[in-house]
């Protein structure tokens, strides 16, 4: 079994087909899932404190915006966690969303500086194209230590 | 009106921890923040429509918000535009959107980039503009003065007082803030005695400014109201421009504030956010450093030129340390006081300006308008004739005169 970074973390989608595969899904969705509020489009955890972004610190110089930092004191410890990542690229709103583009830039970045397996795929648009999406992330799933159906 | 409800569009409070503050400075003034409901299918083509290619969701989220509160679709009374400090995408968001609803609605709208370190605190004048704005249209439509009223302006660096009777300044008090309600009630008997009145001869009672609750409770105020809306209403009644656009500048000792503002009342507006080196502290230093008092700096000031002497910071040490230099390396008084009074100009033109729409006559208020090298600083960078009315420096004191003339009984 692997800890597979899932982009985007709230995509309930992606950590399902995770899991199905017998790894575990490192996902914004399951980790606050008690805590969440719909104020915005990814569901933030409101009870985040000021005290987060100074977290954030670790990932993060104090120039960088403190949503930024907010963020990255909750993505960092999974990016860290993480051995694998499945990126998925100009997704639609409904099928998982982050709201800062600052952060996701660093997100994609702190994963791939590690060496970790990635796998980067393009949000599908019709049929066909969501069948080769879907067997592309089996593949990379089933290929990853532990992995199967 | 009961609770006013303030339509928030945002990025990163939640996430910044700050969302908290934001909630509890509404509350503060009986008001709530909600988050205008919007469907998927609004999202993309509000967001579309709009033509601003942003690539933070939340961005786009706030953008179809805006649509949708402009287009009335969801309904609102006032909105608070906040993104996160130093994030250049949410910068330019945050500014068209501002931009975007005051051309488009009659929707007060405050924008503010915060950090984790923002309080329900500095939110609080903001949020209480924004509902006094809302919830008063009809006492800030007032343009006349009426009967026997008294203003208080308890300001961070001086206390003045205004005694009114039928649309006449008949008396005026000023003396730097020390204690709060010493300063106030020593400003009160300088006003009254001018005025050659008794104080239970005043029918109503209005205070501003950054002591007002304090003020205003002690000396059973009838109006108690943040210096945003207050000021504005001072200045265009004191400029005679109560009707059509204008714009409100008020350069003060602790925070500026630059206000947009249509028949009296502030569409726009934007307060303090940035450092000493851009408010009238600056000056006050200038002067104690050049030997002068501040009420000569203005004169000395329109002698100099501001080229000769380079000095363009937002910290008051760095201005300081320019200022210094300056005079060692052998730069007069005059190019010296000239060049503080460009540096305060050119801070607040670049931090604060470009927030607001300006339109003409631009009004310039408070103490820091008695500065005239400031005012030409100001006039040089905006390229317009910048209008000082009679009286500037108790604008609070005016405008909360003006509007305590509703708390009249019989009123």
């Amino acid at each position: 079994m692997a800890k597979v970074f899932i982009y985007p973390t709230t995509s309930l989608i992606l950590s399902d087909l995770v899991a199905r595969f017998g790894h575990q899904p490192l996902s914004a969705a399951l980790q606050v899932r008690e805590k969440i509020q719909t104020a915005g489009l990814e569901s933030p955890p409101l009870q985040i404190t000021p005290e987060d972004p100074k977290k954030g610190l670790k990932y993060a110089a104090v120039e960088v915006p403190s949503g930024v930092r907010g963020r990255m004191s909750l993505y960092g410890p999974m990016i860290e966690e993480a051995e694998a990542a499945v990126f998925i690229h100009d997704a639609d709103f409904s099928f998982g969303c982050m709201g800062c583009a600052r952060t996701n830039e660093l997100i994609q970045f702190l994963l791939r500086k590690r060496g970790i397996p990635v796998l980067d795929l393009l949000y599908p648009r019709n049929d066909e194209e969501g069948v080769e999406f879907v067997a592309a992330i089996s593949k990379f799933l089933q290929e990853l230590p532990g992995g199967g159906t | 009106m009961s609770r006013v409800r303030i339509a928030q569009l945002s990025c990163g409070p939640e996430y910044s921890g700050v969302q908290n503050e934001i909630a509890e400075a509404a509350r503060s003034v009986d008001a709530e923040v909600f988050f205008p409901d919007i469907t998927l299918k609004d999202i993309r083509s509000g967001f579309d429509l709009f033509g601003l290619d942003v690539r933070s969701p939340d961005l786009k989220l706030a953008i179809a918000r805006a649509r949708a509160l402009v287009e009335g679709s969801v309904e609102a009374d006032a909105v608070f535009i906040a993104t996160c400090f130093r994030c250049a995408e949410a910068a330019i968001v945050r500014n068209e959107l501002r931009r975007y609803i005051h051309e488009n609605s009659r929707l007060p709208v405050v924008s503010y980039s915060f950090t984790e370190r923002t309080t329900a605190g500095t939110l609080l004048t903001r949020m209480e503009a924004l509902t006094t704005i809302a919830r008063r249209r009809a006492l800030l439509a007032r343009e006349v003065q009426e009967g026997l009223t008294m203003g208080v302006d308890s300001g961070s660096s001086t206390t003045k007082a205004v005694v009114m009777q039928d649309n006449r300044i008949i008396g005026t008090g000023w003396l730097p803030t020390t204690a709060v309600l010493k300063s106030a009630e020593d400003v009160i008997e300088q006003a009254l005695k001018e005025a050659g009145i008794a104080r239970d001869e005043i029918e109503a009672v209005g205070t501003t400014g950054y002591g007002r609750f304090l003020v205003g409770e002690k000396i059973g105020a009838d109006l108690i109201q943040e210096e945003l809306t207050v000021n504005s209403k001072g200045a265009v009644y004191l400029a005679d421009s109560q009707h059509g656009p204008s714009t409100v500048i008020d350069i003060g000792g602790m925070d500026n504030k630059a206000i947009s503002v249509q028949d009296g009342i502030p569409g726009t507006f934007t307060m303090g956010g940035i450092c000493a080196g851009a408010s009238g502290r600056f000056l006050e230093m200038t002067a104690k450093r050049l030997g002068v008092d501040i009420t000569e700096l203005g004169p000395l000031a329109m002698k100099g030129m501001s080229t000769m002497v380079p000095m363009n910071s937002y910290c008051i040490v760095f201005g300081t340390q320019s200022l210094v230099n300056a005079l060692a390396a052998g730069s007069t008084p005059e190019d010296v006081a000239a060049a503080a009074c460009h540096s305060v100009a050119e801070q607040v033109f670049e931090q604060q300006l470009q927030e607001v729409d300006i339109k003409e006559p631009v009004i310039m208020v408070g103490g820091t308008s008695l500065i005239q090298g400031l005012v030409r600083a100001m006039g040089d960078l905006l390229q317009t004739d910048i209008v000082v009315p009679n009286h500037s420096q108790y604008i609070g004191a005016v405008g909360s005169a003006l509007l305590a003339s509703g708390f009249i009984k019989g009123q």
